[in-house]
């Protein structure tokens, strides 16, 4: 398979200057400039190669640009915008497996899926990633520790190397590719197919069991405990809290609905039940609620707002919710990265063994309130390992934090995350590059280790061995450790 | 490359700009490089001399700033595209240029004509500007963001007895970066027009007669560093040239043509 040269011709004679475009991260806290070009179909994909190599440049797959550092940024260079192969190619309501282009949003998938009774088996925080995204990262979702990463739940996928080849992989077919693409951040190929299993659903609504937890030992502990009895598991971890009070929160387990227990099944399955509501009690349009958080998102705002949230949480109860309100609590909000103001925000996941997921975390809990730059949110939750090349998962637990960016706090923040590495990394911990922005190269070498990094380096030098494939993040990370 | 700096990664918490030098060896341009090198900057640097560029490179990169260097004639100008694709790709995108090459080669005298030399200065001056502008206007309309800054002078203000061609081709300039300004602004992208008096540096000595209010290059770099923050127009530096070249634009032509200078 090799570009038809009647269009190649065409896309020599395009105007690179005027692809030129300014791109940011999802949290706004970082801009690049690329050449932006649109794939409709495969064929674009092989020229933008052929381009590619022809001009020196490199090129990333970039889908609706949500992840929080630099994975789908290639400043300088050519950004292939997937978001133009959005087709669902094939979809089996009898047996619930589904064949999509990478540039399908997981929005659009469950929207087909749900109605028939069925719900993807893994899905993030916001439903607005691509499913080329969520497989370059390995996503995973609120029940980690029961049913794994999103790879876990690829039956096949297709993709095209720098090279010009197509390949199929699947974890019996090309299975060293299968489990090293999943999760590799798009530097070997470019996925263009997927077919995934989804999963069987009775009814709409998810049971939750929320309950407050004191301290981060209780909040950990419950994590543990809790999980085996629920489908989902979520912790909020209230990040200002101080003392014994250090950890507090509140967990939300969420359990399936089996067949029969939901007598409204019919209704609760319909589209229009899962949609998140526009306004706030009603009233309040909630496009407009980023403006109204911004006042707030500073050290003291933050300490009040997570305050009065355990004072709400203190309240323990069991409640039915749709799967979207359930799952996409970062849609809830429209724009809500935005309240974050000029500097934009970032996020610090680490995952942690459970053994050692507690003294790390109150050490590095005390630290960013000791240097006077806390985090706003923390969110916690179980995983277990998996088996794909680059992973971030663990027996144990992670805890995600966002952080405000300023001006003003840039170099404080800097040097704590530089210790937060290295307290995870002495912890047994890893890290999820679809998340931290300020991993370095040696961070992420000590926690693959050697034998991983070359394993993928050697995977890129087979499937890539001119180096095409190339992203901000790879250049930050990869570009120059292993062979 | 053995003087390449450290790698130098855009991060949310170590954030950088990217931006390019034409003219960069010596004189105002070096003085803007070093200038700019100390603002968490990366730095493409083009000029004809490859010695005096990597030497300056070599210069800013020991103080832990990151430059490259990019031996280029302004006259080539076929090799435009290709070196600036080169230079936005290594650079890893590109924020602001500075086009900074110029030359001034007077007459030798108010009754002498050089046609040789002024076609030069008008190629160095005005055509190199053009010809690396015109692909930068391209990217920074399109990306709906970045910053223009040339440097012209203040004999572009009015055509003098003493070198015709070098107040063409500043004049040329700055009608050029105006009519780029009138197009870019509404796109986003900000166009800076510097217009120096006289400056202690090689070009000095091209002047001709008295040389007043001569500022060090350093001191210009710095107007222009403050200009660019602010996004200032048209700046001239030392300042006093606004009030100078003020009076003598309006200067009646009657009076005008009988001056010597």
């Amino acid at each position: 398979m090799s570009g038809n040269p009647e269009a190649s011709k065409a896309r020599t004679s395009m105007n690179l200057y005027e692809t030129f475009t300014q791109l940011e991260n999802f949290g706004h806290s970082l801009t690049s400039s690329c050449y932006r070009i649109r794939a409709t179909n495969t064929e674009d994909i092989h020229e933008a190669f052929q381009l590619a190599k022809r001009l020196g440049l490199t090129v990333t797959a970039r889908g609706t640009g949500i992840s929080y550092n630099d994975a789908s940024l290639n400043g300088g260079n050519i950004v292939l915008d997937m978001t133009g192969m959005d087709r669902i190619l094939d979809w089996d309501p009898a047996s619930g497996v589904v064949r999509c282009e990478a540039g399908v949003t997981l929005e659009d998938l469950w929207k087909r899926v749900e109605p028939d009774g069925w719900w993807p088996p893994v899905v993030s925080g916001t439903m607005k990633t691509t499913l080329g995204g969520c497989l370059g990262a390995n996503i995973h979702g609120k029940n980690n520790f029961r049913v794994g990463t999103i790879g876990e739940h690829v039956t096949e996928f297709t993709a095209i190397l720098p090279t010009g080849a197509r390949v199929t992989c699947s974890p019996q077919k090309n299975a060293d590719l299968f489990y090293a693409m999943i999760g590799g951040l798009g530097m070997l190929g470019v996925f263009t197919t997927m077919t995934l299993q989804m999963k069987r659903i009775y009814s709409g609504l998810i049971e939750v069991d929320a309950w407050h937890v004191k301290n981060l030992k209780h909040q950990l502990d419950s994590l543990l405990e809790h999980a085996p009895d629920h489908d989902y598991i979520v912790g909020w971890l209230d990040t200002t809290a101080r003392g014994r009070s250090l950890g507090r929160g509140q967990i939300h387990a969420g359990r399936n609905l089996r067949e029969g227990e939901d007598a409204q099944a019919q209704e609760t399955m319909k589209l229009t039940y899962q949609h998140l509501p526009d306004r706030l009690f009603g009233v309040m349009p909630k496009a407009l609620l980023h403006y109204f958080m911004n006042p707030f998102l500073n050290n003291f705002g933050v300490r009040l707002i997570n305050a009065a949230k355990y004072m709400t949480a203190l309240r323990d109860h069991t409640f039915r919710q749709s799967h979207a309100g359930f799952h996409f609590l970062l849609d809830y909000v429209p724009d809500w990265e935005r309240s974050f103001g000029r500097g934009g925000l970032i996020q610090y996941q680490s995952f942690l063994p459970k053994e050692t997921a507690e003294n790390a975390w109150r050490e590095m809990l005390v630290l960013s309130h000791r240097r006077g730059t806390p985090s706003y949110l923390g969110v916690t939750k179980r995983h277990r390992p998996d088996k794909f090349l680059l992973t971030h998962a663990v027996d144990g637990f992670s805890l995600a934090m966002d952080f405000k960016v300023s001006d003003g706090n840039r170099a404080t923040l800097g040097t704590l995350l530089k210790d937060f590495d290295r307290i995870v990394l002495e912890a047994g911990g890893r890290f999820y590059f679809a998340k931290n922005s300020e991993t370095s190269a040696e961070t992420a070498r000590a926690f693959l280790g050697e034998g991983v990094i070359a394993k993928f380096k050697k995977l890129k030098q087979r499937c890539d061995p001119n180096n095409l494939l190339e992203s901000d993040l790879y250049r930050r990370i990869f570009k120059d450790i292993g062979p | 490359m053995s003087d390449s700096p450290k790698p130098a990664h855009r991060t949310p918490l170590t954030p950088r700009r990217c931006g390019l030098i034409i003219g960069a060896s010596g004189g105002l341009g070096a003085a803007l490089a070093k200038k700019l090198a100390g603002q968490e900057t990366s730095l493409a640097l083009v000029a004809r001399s490859k010695d005096k560029l990597d030497a300056l490179c070599r210069q800013i990169n020991a103080k832990g700033g990151y430059a490259l260097a990019y031996p280029h004639d302004v006259c080539d100008y076929d090799k435009v595209p290709d070196l600036l694709r080169k230079i936005v790709a290594d650079l890893g995108g590109l924020d602001f240029v500075i086009y900074a090459a110029g030359i001034n080669l007077p007459p030798g005298g108010i009754d002498r004509y050089n046609f040789e030399n002024d076609r030069l200065m008008v190629e160095v001056n005005l055509i190199g500007a053009m010809a690396w502008l015109t692909p930068v206007a391209e990217m920074f309309q399109a990306a709906g963001a970045g910053q223009i800054v040339g440097i012209g002078s203040v004999a572009g203000d009015r055509g003098r007895v003493g070198n015709p061609g070098y107040n063409t081709s500043k004049a040329g300039l700055a009608t050029y970066l105006e009519a780029l300004r009138n197009r870019l602004t509404r796109r986003g992208v900000h166009v800076l027009t510097v217009k120096p008096g006289f400056m202690n540096t090689e070009m000095l000595k091209a002047a001709q007669g008295a040389t007043p209010f001569v500022i060090e290059p350093e001191k210009a770099a710095e107007d222009i560093f403050k200009a660019m923050t602010k996004r200032k127009q048209v700046i001239y530096t030392a300042s006093l040239w606004r009030w100078i070249m003020l009076a003598i634009q309006h200067t009646p032509s009657f009076i005008f043509r009988r001056l010597t200078f």
